[in-house]
């Protein structure tokens, strides 16, 4: 009968899969959502090159990615991770309880975090750090007071800004992107404020107190869908928002960047670091992978290439801003001679 | 004799006909009222409907086409020794070729002939390479290549790129523009309907991203889901319809099947990465964890609709069937079931439905890699059709904005497809008695 047929085969089905190993001839790369786009573009253009077959490559976050990434070694656990962020001690010590303990760190180059608005909107926009955290934290001073944060309109905090409420969306914390943001631009501003500087406050706490958005309505957590914060800034021309110069970069004719401290986001300012807030990008890769995974080795290769991170390279041609020539030559010999990263502090 | 009008008791027929005639109107206005907040609500759904459908095909209609270049190759002997395939320089192959169809091109500085490669998709290199490598005696000649342009080109063909924007603010600059108006006039660019929107797997260049991955992606998922959960649901439904004794355990079954309909998606995502992934080891991403995740989810709508069709078999011919000496087993398998079968599979296809259209699971377990290759067997990595969609709404190319309507268009395609044949099946099948 048909239906008993069916019903054995299906049974066999799931006791084969659940005994089959996944031997496996292809890379797998999890990590930060801002590294997905230039892995992919080198994992394609390596699969081109080479006719290997092309690596997994998952966005995971990088956090989650690091969870997933110090899981173990053995053919189940992802070759590579990408991060927006270098690896946190508590990430390497995870690594090294699961017996991850060769990992090489390849600083592949930078990518600015915008504040950008419509192009509907008039106004030359230029903020200090300081004047963006007076907007999007939850504590600022108020009259010599670490309190609530008070204000809804720009030309509160600074009269010459246009009377228009505060409107910004953002990522979620789940994102690289949100750490970046908190550390490059709320850290620093908190550290730039009159209040901060004579109260003689140490890093420790700004750490503590500076890192909260505001959650009572001028600043938005949109998701990670960072294509839906640009449709929402060209519906509303007042409102800012927070993403990666990689989304600038593409929507260009609808949106500005914002300057900050009189800086305009753009693949040279990024670079040459005169605008303040880019973070470096990262992917980590386990040594005790290569030359056991088929291909690792050549795909790290085509990652390290000229051709790939040079500033004329194709990953800045979606985005990415190059490392300087001396400091890639140095990147490219540590990476491909396998030299382990040592605990970072 | 007693006076009817005027005493108590009960009331005259004359009254209540008075009595009725005075609140009909009243009654009749209700009435209308009731059909037209009805009318009224079918119009806000079929409004709702329309402008999602409206605005999926507005922004998805452009991806449908896909704006072509005809180049004319000189394969360069010099550039593509025959000795060193499958390597060459075809990239440099293709910028000579479109420098001279471009004769204001100055070949000679290295940032023109990059801009001239960029009209090319990045694939078009790749294209040329693997028809020489299948017949090396190209090297020598000129062949006529037809190549998809890359995305920014595609994007100023289809009118999406404002040429009145400045000049810095859009991708192609004003020299780019008038080499593409250039080569347009020389009727070097069509734009036929795009293929490689089925034929390609994912790829990072809107211009060669496909869905052919996702289809076979979902195709396995699919297959998997219904192997393991068509007899499995069937399997318990007989059980619990035909055989079972009314007791309390089968009331606390039945309670439990119609809860389990119920659990959101993403439990079961979060059960299948517990159990399959880390607790069996099954790999990451690959559709056999997806379809055995959506069995799970597909499986209480099957019982509950093979229950309802089980129910809807008249019971004279169990009756018959047990009366002429067949058992429980033969009753069941010849009569009955055959009997319920256009209900069953109609539950089956719409479950199945529901399962195709599924996300959160898939996300869970890693299904929204990217991968460029479509998946050869279901231990392979794949995505499926929702996660391509959601891979493809989260990407800065602009190009895959309309691609993700167009891939949510060829989903709805999908289920509308699977809805239909439920229909057929039912129209088909159905018997009254």
């Amino acid at each position: 009968m048909t239906f008993t047929k069916v019903s054995v085969s299906a049974l066999a089905l799931m006791a084969v899969s659940a005994t089959t190993a996944a031997a496996r001839d292809e890379i797998r790369i999890v990590g930060s959502s801002t590294v997905f786009p230039y892995t992919q573009a080198v994992a394609e253009q390596f699969s081109n090159n080479t006719g290997a077959p092309s690596p997994i490559v998952e966005s995971t976050g990088t956090g989650g990615g690091m969870q997933i990434f110090c899981g173990g070694i053995g053919e189940s656990h992802p070759d590579i991770t990408g991060a927006s962020r270098a690896m946190k001690p508590s990430e390497f010590e995870l690594c090294q309880q699961n017996g991850v303990t060769e990992v090489s760190e390849a600083l592949i180059g930078f990518d600015g975090l915008s504040l950008a608005i419509s192009r509907a909107n008039d106004f030359a926009w230029d903020l200090s750090l300081a004047e963006i955290y007076l907007a999007l934290a939850a504590q600022v001073p108020v009259d010599g007071e670490w309190a609530d944060n008070p204000y809804t309109m720009w030309n509160e905090i600074n009269p010459d800004l246009p009377a228009v409420e505060i409107l910004a969306y953002g990522p979620p914390p789940t994102s690289g992107t949100r750490d970046a943001f908190v550390e490059l631009a709320m850290h620093a501003g908190c550290e730039d404020l009159p209040f901060v500087q004579d109260g003689g406050f140490d890093g420790d706490w700004v750490g503590e107190n500076c890192s909260r958005m505001r959650t009572d309505g001028p600043f938005v957590e949109a998701g990670e869908n960072d294509n839906l914060i640009v449709q929402r800034l060209e519906a509303d021309a007042n409102a800012l928002g927070i993403f990666g110069y990689s989304f600038l970069y593409e929507n260009l004719d609808k949106l500005k960047g914002v300057m900050i401290d009189g800086i305009d986001p753009s693949i040279e300012t990024i670079a040459d670091k005169s605008y303040p807030v880019s973070r470096p990008l990262y992917f980590y890769v386990k040594n005790a992978h290569r030359g056991v995974i088929p291909n690792l080795n050549e795909f790290i290769e085509e990652y390290m290439s000229d051709d790939a991170l040079a500033s004329d390279g194709y990953l800045s041609e979606r985005g990415l801003v190059a490392l300087a020539e001396d400091r890639r030559e140095a990147l490219q010999e540590a990476v491909l001679n396998g030299t382990a990263m040592t605990a970072p502090e | 004799m007693t006076d009817i009008t005027n005493a108590p008791g009960p009331r005259s027929p004359h009254r209540t006909t008075e009595l009725i005639a005075g609140t009909l109107k009243r009654r009749h206005a209700k009435e209308a009222r009731l059909k037209w907040i009805g009318l009224g609500a079918i119009g806000i759904a079929f409004t709702m409907l329309f402008i999602l459908i409206a605005s999926l095909v507005s922004s998805g209609w452009q991806a449908f086409a896909q704006t072509h270049i005809s180049v004319a190759v000189y394969i360069d002997p010099q550039e593509v020794p025959a000795e060193n395939l499958p390597r060459g320089g075809f990239d440099d192959v293709l910028a000579a070729a479109m420098a001279q169809m471009l004769p204001d091109a100055d070949t000679d500085d290295r940032a023109t002939m990059r801009s001239l490669n960029g009209i090319l998709s990045n694939g078009a290199q790749f294209s040329l390479r693997d028809q020489v490598v299948a017949n090396p005696d190209l090297i020598g000649q000129t062949v006529t290549i037809k190549v998809p342009v890359s995305d920014p080109f595609d994007q100023l063909n289809k009118g999406l790129i404002d040429r009145d924007t400045i000049e810095q603010n859009r991708r192609v600059t004003d020299r780019e523009i008038a080499w593409f108006d250039t080569l347009k006039d020389q009727g070097a660019i069509s734009k036929p309907f795009n293929w490689a929107l089925f034929t390609n797997a994912d790829s990072r260049f809107p211009e060669l991203a496909g869905l052919k991955g996702a289809l076979v992606g979902s195709f396995w998922v699919l297959s998997i889901c219904f192997i393991i959960s068509f007899p499995l649901g069937i399997g318990s439904a007989i059980y619990l319809e035909e055989f079972a004794p009314k007791n309390k355990l089968s009331d606390f079954i039945e309670v439990n099947i119609n809860n389990l309909a119920a659990v959101p998606s993403v439990v079961f995502g979060l059960l299948a990465l517990a159990v399959f992934i880390g607790w069996f080891g099954m790999p990451r991403s690959a559709p056999i964890v997806g379809g055995l995740t959506l069995a799970l989810m597909t499986m209480p709508t099957i019982i509950i609709a093979t229950r309802a069709a089980l129910k809807a078999v008249p019971p004279s011919i169990r009756e018959a069937a047990l009366g002429v000496g067949a058992s429980k087993q033969q009753v069941v398998f010849h009569h009955v079931l055959p009997l319920a079968m256009p209900g069953i599979l109609t539950g089956t296809i719409i479950g199945l439905a529901q399962a195709l259209g599924e996300t959160a699971p898939l996300l869970l377990i890693g299904m929204n890699a990217f991968i460029t290759s479509a998946a050869s067997s279901p231990f392979d990595s794949a995505t499926a059709l929702p996660t391509q969609i959601f891979i493809w709404a989260d990407s800065p190319e602009r190009g895959f904005v309309s691609r993700t309507s167009a891939a949510i268009l060829v989903l709805l395609g999908f289920l509308m497809l699977m809805n239909a044949v439920a229909i057929y099946l039912r129209q088909k099948f159905q018997r009254k008695w």
